[in-house]
């Protein structure tokens, strides 16, 4: 699967994203699509830990804290939202 | 009298323990399930003159193994067959609830879909068609507020529809890409000439194809008989003493 947008990690605090894809396999990968994060729903960058890591996503209205290690590999596209 | 078992199965935070505590009221106790240390708690009910044991699972959002909560959800379902697995769902967000919803319609299809919170659904605007998820799904769904205490009745009478096979379901059944279809057509005389007519065949040979070691241990300990002896510690991400 090719994928396109930026990696959730990238995305800045309180944007708005469509998920498009993830390049994650195996368990994780199936956690994360349990989780929402499947194409096609979006995902809210609600706060970033002070060090950057973990951020806290809203997705399906629920929080989720993910690692760079995974949101590196959830790639979205931003559809608003943004501040700055 | 004859007493039928429901399982209550859910994403974490639905109000499915909200529905339980309500239904079994004091009648319950916690106890430990099928050689898990995860605790699950139990109940009784009766509704229009029958009894009902009710226990409640682990809140999941997958039966897919990814912490001993999944797994002993997911061994419940298929090795102790409950009657009717009631799936309590939350309204407000429908699309990540129904993943874990068609997980249990792959194992059985004595189901009810009992979709929670209703109310704070329609305060947000969502308007649910419950006959539309109902002809999809081809099992019961019915829509209800544990808190409010609002569609109780109605639940039960679908509970009961189902437990005592005046409903019988044709669950959806996921059609998978051609080549995952062909690996399952592989698969399934394997599963069933070593499983027997006891077990889901079909979401065996699924798991199978995934990989899903602990699916496959479990099975070999059922096999074996050893499933509900000793009660043994499990270890690895995801375990919790209780939910």
């Amino acid at each position: 699967m090719t994928e396109t947008g930026i990696p959730l990690s990238e995305a800045v605090k309180g944007s708005v994203l469509e998920i498009k894809g993830m390049s994650i396999q195996g368990v994780m990968r199936r956690r994360l699509l349990d989780l929402g994060f499947v194409p096609g729903n979006t995902v809210e960058v609600v706060r970033r830990s002070p060090l950057g890591d973990p951020t806290a996503f809203r997705i399906s209205n629920t929080m989720i804290a993910l690692r760079r290690e995974e949101s590196s590999l959830i790639y979205g596209e931003p559809i608003g939202g943004e501040t700055e | 009298m004859k007493s039928y078992t429901v399982a209550f199965a859910g994403n974490p935070n639905t109000g499915k323990s909200t529905l339980f505590n309500l239904l079994t009221g004091m009648r319950q106790h916690t106890g430990n399930w099928a050689g898990k240390t995860v605790i699950t708690a139990e109940g009784t009910f009766t509704h229009n003159g029958k009894e009902y044991r009710a226990v409640d699972l682990p809140g999941t959002y997958s039966l897919y193994s990814n912490s001993a909560d999944e797994e002993a959800a997911r061994d419940y379902i298929i090795f102790e067959k409950p009657d009717v697995t009631l799936v309590v769902l939350d309204a407000t967000s429908l699309e990540r609830n129904l993943n874990l919803a068609l997980q249990v319609l792959e194992i059985t299809g004595r189901a009810v879909i009992c979709i929670n919170l209703i109310d704070e659904a329609r305060r947000l605007g969502i308007d649910i068609d419950l006959k539309a998820i109902s002809k999809r799904l081809g099992v019961p769904v019915t829509a209800i507020s544990a808190r409010n205490r609002t569609g109780i009745q109605e639940l039960l009478n679908q509970v009961e529809r189902v437990a005592d096979g005046t409903f019988a379901a044709e669950p959806l059944r996921i059609q998978y890409s051609e080549e995952i279809e062909r690996g399952i057509a592989e698969l399934l005389p394997l599963v069933e000439q070593a499983v027997g007519g006891d077990y889901p065949a079909r979401w065996i040979a699924l798991r199978l194809l995934d990989g899903d070691e602990s699916l496959l241990a479990s099975l070999r300990k059922a096999s074996l008989g050893i499933r509900d002896s000793v009660p043994k510690e499990v270890s690895g991400h995801g375990a919790t003493a209780c939910h």
